[in-house]
């Protein structure tokens, strides 16, 4: 008995880490290859989760149309609420570049953080779009079906993980093409970049798109593991920067770095949640502060000492270089 | 309609503070200060320890002013906080910023750091004084007085308006006059000129830190007299900070004065057609606006 609940407790621990590791991907793709400073990840994982949320969700009928208001509910697969997520965060994403990608990078930083908690806002206050701070309920699960729930995150845990390998070669992948050079030629240098002839911010746009639509894969793969979204969800420090700190950690510019940053930051953040059951009861409504406090005074230690993190930059993307 | 201008302009005064500090900060330091709202929540919660805990203990009476709403113990504690918190901007400097300076840091990492140190401000507040909202004087009512057009204000607001004033005309004269704020002029205007005219950059910096988180302290007490002292309050001031410092061109001190004032006034006046809640929103947009229309502010040259 006490086997199968420590199982179960490390296939939850993994499916999270795994989601978040595919946040810190996409992060990866903005921050490590291409120098994009984008702190309003929330925003792109609360998009993600309700628009596959309201794709893979019937709209309410009955009793249920006077408690539960959804813009949109189509009921369509699993399949259909990963992608669209995915094209959903990569529009928001080709918006925000427009003002901003032409700009300096804190530019990029102080719209990504405003739209983030703009969403956040919107979707607490307007009933008639996703059923405002009490969120949506009941999300499907994929292959439900084929066993007992109970059991059903051993499912859910190949799932995350082989989206989590997908998005993984594919980043890979084109990180090592020509395209993936031209990325980190702009975050090196983007003067000599575009005296070389590449057009910049075509290629940071295309950039940010890409990582946010990897982030909205994140978002989606969150909201079919609980089931029940709401805005409380998607704050600026479970949404953003524990990702930040999970890519700096790992390594940016690096994609094994960013998986094992997020394993790593994930089993820190749960294994402090042990300590703090220790400390007295008076103290323990604040336990998560202090929580916090650690993994921040973290971060500054590793910009300060480490700046690489635990597995830095691979210099050398392509065989054929010496 | 009069009234939401006049509480946009009492709500801007708080903007202009913080977006002032923030923009020197940009000018002369060179990168965006993501902790600088929570300076703000700082400057309030030291000011809130001084007057619930320090003053009482030394047994200082808390005396008000006729209709203000506030008393003898915040005026103490008010320039006793904003040192303070120009203490703990210097000291942030000194063992981070200033290191990773040395180090030839990408500014997008001082950026990140300073988002780290936001938080670290935060959480140390939240874990010695909890998620709750507080007050510097729970349960006293505050009347407001009537002006004319139909006018309704509180004291209080006029006083923050005019130590807006105070601190804003002391700053100027300030940087007009003196040899560190001439100093503080020049090295926003070229680092590297300064430096080879023999002034000590790392002593401007340190005057910079000093003077920003000192204004940004102000602007969390006095916005805690108006309102309330809360956890979020100064992340809350972060993005209208922002936009007020890009609308009046980044660097520029009289710029992000009016910046503050406008971006106040536009948020207190779309209570009027929006939600309260989407008065951050609200700043955004007016951001992006910016951002599409004119990029470099108001005072920014092409």
């Amino acid at each position: 008995m006490e086997l199968t609940g420590l199982l179960a407790y490390l296939i939850s621990f993994a499916i999270m880490a795994g989601i978040y590791a595919v946040f810190a991907l996409g992060l990866n793709i903005h921050w490590g290859y291409t120098g994009l400073f984008n702190i309003g990840i929330a925003g792109f994982f609360c998009v993600g989760a309700y628009t596959s949320a309201m794709i893979t969700t019937p709209q309410p009928t009955g009793v249920y149309a006077h408690y539960v208001h959804q813009l949109f509910g189509w009921h369509l697969p699993f399949v259909f609420g990963l992608m669209g997520a995915a094209l959903m965060c990569g529009l928001l994403a080709f918006f925000i570049g427009l003002p901003t990608l032409k700009l300096g990078e804190d530019y990029l930083a102080i719209a990504t953080l405003g739209i983030a908690e703009s969403l956040r806002l919107i979707f607490n206050n307007e009933q008639w779009l996703a059923n405002g701070p009490r969120g949506l309920m009941g999300l499907p699960q994929p292959l439900a079906h084929l066993i007992d729930a109970r059991h059903y995150n051993y499912i859910y845990l190949v799932i995350v993980l082989a989206v989590m390998a997908l998005i993984y070669f594919l980043i890979e992948r084109s990180i090592r093409s020509p395209w993936g050079r031209v990325l980190r030629a702009i975050r090196e240098d983007e003067v000599s970049a575009s005296m070389s002839g590449k057009d910049v911010f075509a290629f940071k746009m295309q950039a940010l798109i890409f990582g946010a639509m990897v982030m909205g894969v994140g978002g989606a793969l969150y909201a079919h593991y609980s089931r029940s979204i709401s805005p409380s969800v998607f704050t600026p420090l479970y949404g953003t920067f524990i990702i930040w700190v999970m890519l700096m950690a790992g390594g940016s510019g690096n994609n094994k770095g960013a998986v094992l940053g997020a394993f790593v930051m994930w089993g820190i953040w749960i294994g402090t949640q042990f300590l703090t059951d220790f400390l007295p009861y008076t103290v323990k409504s604040r336990a998560p502060y202090i929580r916090f406090l650690v993994i921040w005074i973290l971060l500054e230690f590793i910009l300060l000492y480490r700046p690489e993190g635990l597995l830095g930059e691979e210099k050398r993307v392509s065989k054929l270089i010496e | 309609m009069v009234e939401l201008i006049f509480y946009g302009i009492v709500l801007g005064s708080i903007i202009s503070l913080g977006a002032i500090g923030l923009t020197l900060v940009y000018g002369i330091i060179r990168f965006a200060n993501f902790a600088h709202g929570d300076f703000m929540t700082v400057g309030a919660y030291i000011t809130l320890f001084l007057i619930s805990i320090v003053m009482p203990w030394l047994g200082i009476p808390d005396t008000t002013f006729g209709p203000l709403s506030f008393g003898l113990r915040t005026l103490l504690a008010f320039p006793l906080a904003i040192g303070a918190v120009g203490g703990v901007a210097i000291l942030l400097d000194r063992i981070l910023y200033q290191k990773l300076r040395r180090s030839d840091s990408n500014l997008v990492i001082m950026a990140m750091a300073s988002l780290g140190a936001a938080f670290i401000l935060r959480m140390i507040v939240l874990i010695l004084w909890g998620a709750d909202s507080l007050f510097y004087r729970p349960g006293l009512l505050r009347p407001a007085v009537e002006l004319p057009l139909n006018v309704k204000v509180r004291p209080d607001q006029i006083l923050i308006m005019a130590v807006v004033c105070i601190l804003i005309v002391s700053l100027h004269l300030f940087l007009k006059n003196s040899k560190i704020g001439k100093a503080m002029r020049a090295t926003a205007d070229n680092m590297e000129l300064a430096l080879v005219s023999g002034i000590n950059t790392e002593r401007v910096i340190l005057w910079t830190w000093g003077i920003a988180g000192a204004l940004a302290g102000a602007a969390g007490i006095l916005y805690a007299i108006d309102v309330q002292v809360h956890p979020y309050m100064g992340w809350n001031f972060l993005i209208p900070i922002f936009a007020a410092t890009i609308l009046g061109s980044i660097g520029n001190v009289y710029g992000a004065l009016i910046g503050g004032l406008v971006i106040g006034v536009v948020q207190q006046v779309s209570t009027a057609f929006l939600l309260p809640t989407y008065k951050l929103p609200v700043a955004f947009l007016m951001m992006i606006l910016i951002l599409f229309i004119r990029p470099k502010g108001i005072f920014g040259s092409k």
